[in-house]
């Protein structure tokens, strides 16, 4: 197992004495930072300690202690271990903290979400509303004294489900039957609904005629939440000026599971189906993100095999997840179903291995703290033996010569710009829209986890920063995971595939986790705060295609409206993680 | 129904005018029509859809059944697919869209997450089944289901066609102007059908002397 992600070589607690302490409690790491200072460190983190890429921003309610805090995970692009900075206000409504937009611009979709979900108001935040939940929803739901309408307890497992008790539901002495709640005195019929006014102001600032002369109306388009090319539910309103985009916002929350809450009623072991959900092609990567986190925080080993397995599975998921990418990429740009119908042939395959070890097509649930929850059968070998080392390169290759020198493609997206290195670092994107745009980092390298350090392979990297990069850097993954992939089939030992004994309950001792890998769509992290108690006190998933989205609204302007939809493509966002 | 039946209904039909005349009854051959045409709408929610997806490709093609022509527009379409979980915040979204269909219209539930909330039915915006809001004809189990489990609901839904008659279609009833129509929900403090209203301020009502008295 790799160190902690936040193993130190700079101490900000000397170069800052009485604005940063550094963090005491029992299992954390990292510095707090007094809030009135915030922006100051955090412009010496960025400029002068070179932690350029903040991937995350968390809130966390520690509601006994009347404290909330924010926890911000800072990394080098060059590679290495992270930077956790933290800042604490009291509980106290409203509970402010300065907002680090000017210096992060990719803070900003994580920001709104912390004020949704947790009711911290970021000042200097230019259009701080609520992203996942709409405008005028009554409180903010991940704080730990907001309850729902089928609360049952805190935690579970509930005590009327356990078998000595009486089996009882609560939605049975629910009056509503369904899990609604509603202020005091509340008059439906007086309700203005003011979500629509609010997301159409902050687009009130494009509006603004610059024409010499030309008197032209802006239109706003709404596109999604029902739209073929948008990849679930994703919604963006945009104003356009003629054909160009002059301004946008992203709407996101459609599907809006809430993950977070739910997991943090869970226990440990009941959370890893859950995060089969969240990115739903990849239910393996997810997996293995929300393992690293629990195993970094139970200090336990993983066992040699299952290793093996864990970089298996996860390689065969990211060779899915780009061809299915590559297919819903025709798709977008016009070529209907042919190329999908090719991606989907191959994505048959694999999914079949996955159901034959795991038990299911597509949610796996198949990792377990300290291992897999069972082995790869000899069957399931011959079969993973065949497609890498026979079928999946020669079907890459096919793919490639029938895509690559397209008409159509090369048309479409040579020479349209994505987004430049530097915004993309600013703009906190991670994956491989990063590395298109000619940043070589891959966590894999970068901040290996797992066992990626023993293999061999390049990180795939382009440097025009056009869509036709970002295309073909899947290829390049492609390619470069089955070179992963022989190199561990032909490694794997035998032994047992898990280092700990099968049990319901894991003990976790207190602390905080941050757990990163290199998913298909970009980082994809779990940010874990236990207080040694069988459910997790805090359960934030840093989902790749939700903070990749921060550069949409600076990508997208000024480009076509028929370019959009390419460009959203290049993100290859999922909506079951987007939203949670 | 097979074409045999459709053209032999047990009449008796002059041996020269057999295979050229066929008498059937108007319902039998409008749902024969009908169940060979289902449109599904082009809507993904979530992880169910897919599935859905991978059942059109070539290894299930579901085009075999008469169902493939997914439709991007509701207008086009017959059968609303409620493939994942329904949030909240989406409600009004698929209301309005099974409201734009034209009927004859169905709606299948597709997943667990459609059929009952799924395995995030405690969740705050999560709504515990799309039958609070639309009728269902069909729900299919699984979590996800898989292709197979799918093109076996919508068999389902074509048994289901085969059996009614336009006499007690609830779109041919013409005393019902709008049978069909659902009135779309409301994002407030919390989601809020137009249905309940009266119930909804008898709760908070409510909730309000208990305040007092507490």
């Amino acid at each position: 197992m790799t160190a902690p992600a936040s193993t130190l070589t700079v101490d900000l607690a000397a170069r800052f004495p009485g604005i940063v302490t550094a963090e005491t409690r029992p299992g954390c790491t990292g510095f707090i930072v007094e809030k009135d200072n915030l922006i100051e460190v955090a412009t010496v983190i960025r400029d002068e300690l070179g932690f350029d890429l903040l991937t995350a921003v968390t809130g966390v309610d520690y509601f006994p202690e009347e404290k909330m805090e924010v926890v911000y995970h800072a990394y080098k692009t060059t590679g290495g271990p992270g930077l956790v900075f933290k800042v604490q206000v009291p509980r106290v409504d409203p509970v402010e903290v300065p907002s680090l937009i000017d210096i992060w611009p990719g803070v900003d979709l994580q920001e709104r979400e912390a004020w949704d979900l947790m009711g911290i108001k970021f000042t200097g935040h230019p259009d701080l509303r609520r992203i996942l939940m709409w405008e005028g929803f009554d409180g903010h739901p991940l704080r730990k004294d907001w309850k729902e309408g089928f609360y049952e307890e805190d935690t579970k497992p509930f005590k009327s489900r356990w078998p000595d008790g009486q089996f009882y539901m609560a939605e049975e002495k629910n009056p509503f039957n369904d899990n609604l709640t509603f202020p005091t005195n509340f008059d439906p019929e007086k309700w203005i609904p003011e979500g629509d006014a609010l997301l159409y102001g902050a687009l009130a600032r494009y509006t603004v005629k610059q024409e010499d002369g030309m008197s032209t109306d802006r239109i706003v388009i709404n596109m999604g939440p029902h739209h073929p090319s948008t990849h679930g539910v994703f919604r963006a309103v945009m104003t356009l000026d003629g054909e160009t985009i002059v301004g946008l916002k992203p709407v996101l929350g459609y599907l809006h599971r809430n993950h977070d809450k739910i997991g943090e009623r869970n226990t440990y072991l009941q959370n890893m189906p859950f995060t089969d959900r969240l990115d739903y092609f990849n239910s393996m990567t997810n997996n293995f993100g929300y393992a690293l986190a629990v195993e970094k925080l139970m200090g336990i080993p993983v066992a040699e095999r299952a290793e093996y397995i864990r970089i298996i599975v996860s390689e065969l998921s990211r060779v899915q997840n780009h061809l299915i990418f590559i297919g819903t990429l025709l798709n977008d740009l016009g070529a209907m179903y042919t190329p999908s119908l090719y991606a989907f042939e191959e994505r048959e395959l694999i999914l079949d291995i996955f159901e034959e070890i795991s038990g299911a097509r597509m949610m796996c649930n198949y990792f377990r703290f300290g291992g897999v929850v069972r082995d790869i059968p000899d069957s399931a070998m011959k079969k993973i033996k065949d497609l890498v080392y026979d079928r999946l390169q020669a079907k890459t290759d096919e793919l490639d010569r029938m895509l690559t020198e397209n008409e159509i493609l090369v048309s479409r997206m040579k020479d349209v710009p994505m987004i430049s290195a530097e915004d993309a670092i600013r703009y906190s994107v991670t994956g491989p829209v990063l590395r298109a745009a000619g940043v070589p980092y891959d966590i894999r390298r970068a901040d290996p986890y797992g066992i990626y350090d023993r293999f061999d392979f390049d990180v795939a990297v382009r440097h025009n920063g056009d869509l036709m990069d970002n295309y073909l850097i899947r290829i390049d993954e492609i390619r470069q995971s089955l070179r992963i992939l022989e190199q561990a089939i032909k490694q794997i030992p035998e032994g047992p595939i898990n280092s700990q004994k099968p049990a319901y309950q894991v003990r976790v001792p207190a602390g905080e986790a941050y757990g990163r890998i290199e998913s298909p769509k970009g980082e994809l992290a779990f940010y874990l705060v236990s207080n040694g108690k069988p459910n997790p006190w805090r359960y934030h998933v840093r989902p790749a295609s939700f903070v990749n989205l921060n550069a949409l609204e600076k990508i997208s302007i000024g480009a076509k409206i028929a370019d959009f939809v390419v460009i959203l493509a290049m993100f290859d966002i999922v909506m079951g993680e987007c939203d949670r | 129904m097979d074409n045999e039946k459709l053209s032999l209904p047990q009449y008796d039909i002059p041996e020269d005018m057999q295979h050229a005349i066929a008498v059937t009854t108007l319902d039998r051959l409008y749902n024969w029509g009908r169940r060979s045409s289902v449109w599904p709408l082009m809507f993904g929610l979530a992880c169910c859809a897919i599935e859905m997806i991978a059942a059109q490709t070539a290894r299930y093609d579901m085009a075999r059944f008469g169902m493939e022509v997914m439709r991007p527009t509701p207008r086009q379409a017959d059968l609303l697919l409620v493939s994942g979980t329904v949030t909240k915040k989406m409600v009004p979204a698929i209301v309005r869209l099974y409201n734009q269909m034209p009927e004859p219209k169905y709606v299948v539930a597709m997943g667990a997450c459609a059929s009952g909330g799924g395995p995030f039915k405690e969740g705050y915006n999560v709504v515990a089944g799309i039958d609070k809001f639309l009728p269902v004809d069909v729900y299919i189990p699984g979590c996800p289901p898989t292709p197979q489990a799918l093109i076996a609901g919508m068999i389902k839904l074509q048994e289901k066609i085969d059996k009614q008659t336009m006499k007690t279609n609830r779109w041919y009833d013409k005393k019902k102007v709008d049978a069909n129509y659902v009135p779309v929900p409301v994002l407030g403090p919390d989601l809020m059908d137009p249905r309940r209203y009266d119930e909804l301020k008898a709760a908070a009502a409510a909730k309000a002397t208990q305040q007092e008295s507490a």
